[in-house]
């Protein structure tokens, strides 16, 4: 019996150390990832961020070098912090609240400590630093903008948030990531892939030399430079003419589909949202809720298209052949469909016909055309479904897919949608009038504009908008941009169509700013928005808008203008799109005047009246908004 | 068949096969836990690996010397040895070198020799030579005060050098004497001391002497046949109260505070995070890393010289104490548990041999070559994986050293020898 006590002591201890085993190395073993492996330093290499440049090949965007300090909480030793706090100009309160935060993190992976260091601070640093353990100075390419514009398509790079370093676990903390814009887009293309090192630590945290000589090692992949579409000199010009009013430009070139310009007003200079000064001026353009800076209102601001969404009734009406070019309606100052008030039209020649219709903007010649086409089908419905589908196959109500992030898909009402609102079939082709002439329901952002009219230049077809043109010198873009859309619309109805957008310029409502020697076909549009003031709807002036394509046959450009509370089309919008036009066909303005005019003009006192907390004009002192009382709706067409 | 030819075929190969491959492979982790730089020799004296190379052979060319001497020589001679011993430590005291504390070294040339690990195989001998004498009765109070003055000689001399892990060693000697008949109280008192002692810093003294007291009375009314007086449960709960504030006292104000701090991580007493991430860094930096060396090797390990941890040279002494987180980083659960199970059948081998002996001495021997490796094997291996306090003793054949390996070589060799002679007993 006393013989057992050893052996049977040996056989516990040697299972117990058998258990112990397993659960050190099986059960509760640390994952086999070198990244989490103390006795391996990660030294990463990262590759030149890819320029871009626009699309006559100036140089928009390049890099420069920036330096962080970066911390593995883990390796840090004692230190004298007076002397570290001072070495890198910081305060002690930001030395503790920094490092636990990162210890917070992980104390094992890197975190970064103190972000973009001066070139002269990194070089008095770079020896020092090694002093002490756990930090250590971390190489990135920083953005380097070459030019003032283009912030809301160029996007901006900033630190990978810890969600998207979850999602991703390419990027670590600290690394750099596209936001927005083509930045964020392109991110994959521009970014290229980092190189790492692996290199065996001892524990004094002396490199001994490349781990497994060097067999995991990576070389980083340099960034793809990326030509855009943009004509930077037109977008600078663009965003010139849009100071001191707020709204968007979107001009695209019909034959393939590029966005010349992307322009939303206000904007701001992307070198606010490099480095060191990022996130303070980020918050502080975050936090601009009146002039939204970071509203790119040429893909995100919908509103009712108003009158250049006219011409697409008359196309629908030819293409189910319920109209004919000649045939004529009266207009007696509007159109009474027996609806509380008769949909008002302004003084013009009547009776009209289709050209007439078109470049008077006559409100009763499209009610009338669109009563004929809804009541062409035994119900208003199947009326409503046709000419719905017709709408949307020009690009409106839903994403046009473009290679930018931002959007809305605007509105198209079909028949389904005034079910919700009415009940089955309880709703007549009189509730829905208004889309007659871009009114009610009908919704659409200026980029969804442009490409409408884009496609009316075309005859019948557009390339779906895109911003990209080469990828490493290479135009191999996405099948998706070069396959041309074709619109329900036979190509042989849009010759009147054209003509009566020509018209427009050559004796309807925009024949005051004509470009001598360019054929523009154009179509104004006044939209009327309502905001609140003290939980009141309250009417305010008028957007600005303006879509034209030029020249008439084979178009350069397609262009989508608007300005809110420009008051009429042709005021504001239609101004800054012939400048447009002018500059891109012709190179140069001849028509000074009127370039001094809207370079120098300024909507912002407009935009105080809201805030004023008093009554106040609208509509050039046309109607007296009275801020107790609730405006009376009405239509303002030209 | 003749006696000779007995001597040469009766051997334990099992034993030495298992001999051989704990050295081999211990060989093969120091020289990944110890190498720097370029390997250009196996026998690079510059380099521990190397002279461990040299501490092997001549462990062979010992093995071939002791299994050639007559098997009564060690017996005969058993005293003499233990004296010449004794007087080595004693000399250490005069002529001896200080390695971090320890004064356990003589210097000769290039290389050290410590005392201390061969005079475990001389109170080996003198433990079996005195039980075995024909006059010892061990149930006598008088004998078996002389054996423990046999034991206690050596362990305080090793003590008053400064290296009380060695002398922890010396408890190994318990298995022995109570195999040999030591009365049952020694075992009682032995757990009883342990209980208390753990359970006082574990829980306090008033939750300690609570749960003793109960288990005492419990015991008293109803686990023994014979009842016996109500004073002596009593006597000795008070003995467990007074025993229970002697701990406590002694790990307050006798114990260093390094010494405290070891065993209150070994109780897990320590909860302050912020204070344990310190201790990470300094006195738990060791067992933290070897930890960690370990638990990063997973199933299968690393590899032959691809341990991160071990390249790195991040667990100091990892070639000497910590030896065995270089297997449990490059050769993971497999070759951890395979060097776990090696040990425990290499004990288990000889506990079975020393039962067979027919000589006393031979069986008492034996008993001391098992119970001396285990003692190793459980504080060393459980050390490194952090299931005992911190105790700097080495792993018999696989840490580095030379004193070292031909001293558990002479021991275990010593006992082969004896065993190979049984049948030529009376």
């Amino acid at each position: 019996m006393r013989a057992l006590l050893l052996l049977l002591s040996v056989i516990a201890v040697g299972i117990i150390f058998i258990a112990r085993l397993f659960y050190l190395q099986v059960y509760n073993a640390p994952s086999e990832n070198l990244f989490e492996d103390n006795a391996i330093r990660k030294v990463y290499d990262y590759p030149k961020r890819g320029y871009i440049y626009d699309r006559n090949g100036a140089l928009l965007v390049s890099n420069q070098p920036s330096y962080d300090v970066m911390v593995i909480p883990r390796e840090v030793e004692p230190l004298d912090t007076l002397e570290f706090c001072l070495l890198l100009k910081i305060d002690k309160e930001y030395f503790k609240k920094t490092y636990d935060k990162a210890y917070r993190y992980s104390p094992r992976l890197p975190s970064v400590f103190l972000s973009h260091l001066s070139k002269e601070d990194y070089a008095s640093l770079q020896e020092k630093m090694r002093k002490f353990d756990g930090f250590y100075i971390q190489k990135r390419a920083l953005r380097d903008y070459q030019t003032s514009i283009g912030a809301n398509v160029l996007g901006y790079i900033a630190e990978a948030n810890p969600q998207q370093i979850k999602k991703n676990p390419y990027y670590r903390m600290g690394d750099l990531i596209g936001k927005s814009g083509i930045e964020l887009s392109y991110e994959e293309e521009l970014r290229g892939v980092k190189g790492i090192k692996f290199i065996q630590k001892d524990r004094f945290n002396r490199d001994l030399g490349p781990f497994q000589d060097g067999k995991h090692d990576t070389i980083p992949q340099q960034g793809k430079d990326i030509t855009i579409t943009i004509d930077a000199e037109l977008q600078k010009y663009g965003e010139s003419l849009m100071v001191n009013k707020r709204g968007g430009i979107i001009a695209i070139e019909p034959s393939t589909g590029e966005i010349l310009t992307m322009i939303t007003s206000p904007t701001y200079n992307p070198n606010l949202l490099v480095g060191r000064i990022r996130s303070k001026n980020y918050t502080k353009l975050h936090n601009d809720t009146l002039a939204k800076p970071l509203f790119d209102r040429g893909l995100q601001a919908m509103y009712e298209p108003g009158s250049p969404f006219k011409v697409l009734n008359a196309l629908i009406a030819l293409q189910e052949g319920v109209i004919t070019t000649e045939e004529k309606f009266v207009c007696r100052r509007g159109y009474n469909y027996g609806g509380a008030k008769p949909m008002g039209c302004h003084v013009h020649r009547s009776p009209a016909n289709m050209n007439l219709g078109i470049y008077e903007s006559c409100n009763a010649y499209f009610a009338n055309v669109y009563r004929r086409i809804i009541d062409a089908f035994p119900t208003p419905a199947e009326g409503m479904d046709t000419w719905s589908n017709h709408v949307k196959s020009f690009g409106l109500g839903n994403y046009l897919g473009y290679d930018l992030r931002v959007g809305q898909k605007g509105l198209i009402p079909d028949a389904a949608y005034y079910d919700r609102s009415y009940g089955k079939d309880r709703w007549y082709t009189t509730f829905t009038i208004s889309n007659a002439i871009g009114q009610g329901e009908v919704q659409a952002t200026p980029i969804q504009l442009a490409n409408m009219v884009a496609a009316i230049g075309n005859r019948g077809y557009f390339y779906t908008p895109h911003i990209i043109k080469k990828i490493d010198g290479v135009s191999s873009i996405d099948k998706k941009y070069t396959l041309p859309k074709k619109t329900t619309i036979d190509s042989r109805h849009f010759e009147p169509i054209v003509q009566g957008m020509f018209d427009v310029y050559n004796k309807g409502t925009a024949k005051w700013i004509q470009v001598p020697g360019i054929e523009i076909c154009g179509k104004t549009g006044t939209a009327e928005n309502f905001t609140k003031v003290n939980g009141q709807r309250v009417q305010l002036t008028d957007h600005s808008i303006f879509v034209a394509f030029a020249p008439k046959d084979n178009p350069k450009i397609a262009i989508a203008v608007y300005v809110e509370n420009g008051y009429w089309g042709a005021r504001w919008a239609g101004k800054i799109a012939s400048l447009m036009i002018e500059k891109y066909i012709k190179g140069e303005i001849t028509r000074k005047d009127l370039e001094r005019f809207v370079l120098g003009g300024s909507l912002e006192e407009e935009y105080t009246k809201p805030y004023s907390g008093e009554s106040f004009w609208i509509n050039d002192h046309s109607e007296l908004q009275v801020i107790e009382i609730p405006p009376e709706d009405e239509s303002g067409q030209e | 068949m003749s006696p000779d030819r007995n001597r040469n075929y009766n051997f334990d190969w099992i034993s030495i096969l298992i001999y051989l491959l704990l050295v081999g492979f211990g060989w093969v982790n120091i020289l990944s836990a110890s190498h720097t730089g370029e390997i250009t020799s196996y026998f690079d004296l510059s380099q521990p690996f190397g002279k461990q190379s040299i501490f092997i052979i001549a462990s062979v060319v010992l093995i071939i010397l002791i299994l050639s001497i007559e098997a009564k020589f060690y017996e005969r001679f058993s005293s003499i040895i233990y004296i010449l011993s004794i007087i080595s430590l004693l000399g250490l005291f005069v002529f001896g070198k200080t390695v971090s504390g320890a004064t356990s070294w003589y210097g000769i040339g290039g290389f050290t020799i410590q005392p201390s690990e061969f005079a475990k195989v001389a109170t080996s001998l003198a433990v079996a030579k005195y039980i075995s004498d024909l006059q010892t009765n061990i149930k006598i109070f008088k004998d078996q005060l002389r054996l423990f003055a046999i034991i206690s000689i050596p362990a305080i001399l090793i003590l008053l050098q400064n290296d009380a892990g060695s002398t922890i060693v010396y408890s190994a000697f318990f298995f022995v004497l109570y195999r040999e008949g030591l009365p049952r109280w020694y075992l009682l008192v032995a757990v009883f001391l342990i209980l208390v002692s753990v359970l006082t810093l574990k829980f306090g003294v008033l939750p300690a002497v609570l749960f003793i007291g109960s288990m005492i009375f419990l015991i008293h009314f109803f686990g023994t046949k014979k009842r016996t007086s109500i004073l002596r449960p009593i006597g000795i709960i008070i003995l467990a109260i007074g025993l229970s504030f002697g701990v406590k006292y002694f790990y307050e104000s006798i114990l260093k505070p390094h010494q405290q701090d070891r065993i209150s991580l070994w109780l897990r007493l320590e909860k302050d995070p912020v204070k344990l991430e310190k201790m990470k860094k300094t006195i738990l930096y060791n067992l933290n890393e070897s930890e960690k060396a370990i638990g990063s090797g997973g199933f299968t390990g690393k590899g032959f010289m691809e341990g991160t941890r071990t390249v790195g040279k991040f667990v100091p002494e990892q070639h000497t104490d910590y030896i065995f987180s270089t297997v449990g980083e490059e050769w993971g659960f497999l070759g951890s548990s395979l060097v776990v199970l090696l040990f425990v059948f290499l004990i288990v081998r000889i506990l079975q041999r020393a039962e067979l002996q027919k000589s006393q001495f031979s069986r008492v021997y034996g008993y001391s070559v098992a119970s001396i490796f285990f003692i190793h094997f459980l504080i060393n291996v459980g050390m490194v994986m952090g299931l005992i306090p911190t105790i700097g003793i080495p792993l018999p054949f696989f840490s580095y050293g030379g004193s070292g390996i031909l001293a558990y070589t002479l021991l275990l060799f010593i006992f082969i020898r004896l065993d190979s002679n049984r049948i030529n007993e009376w």
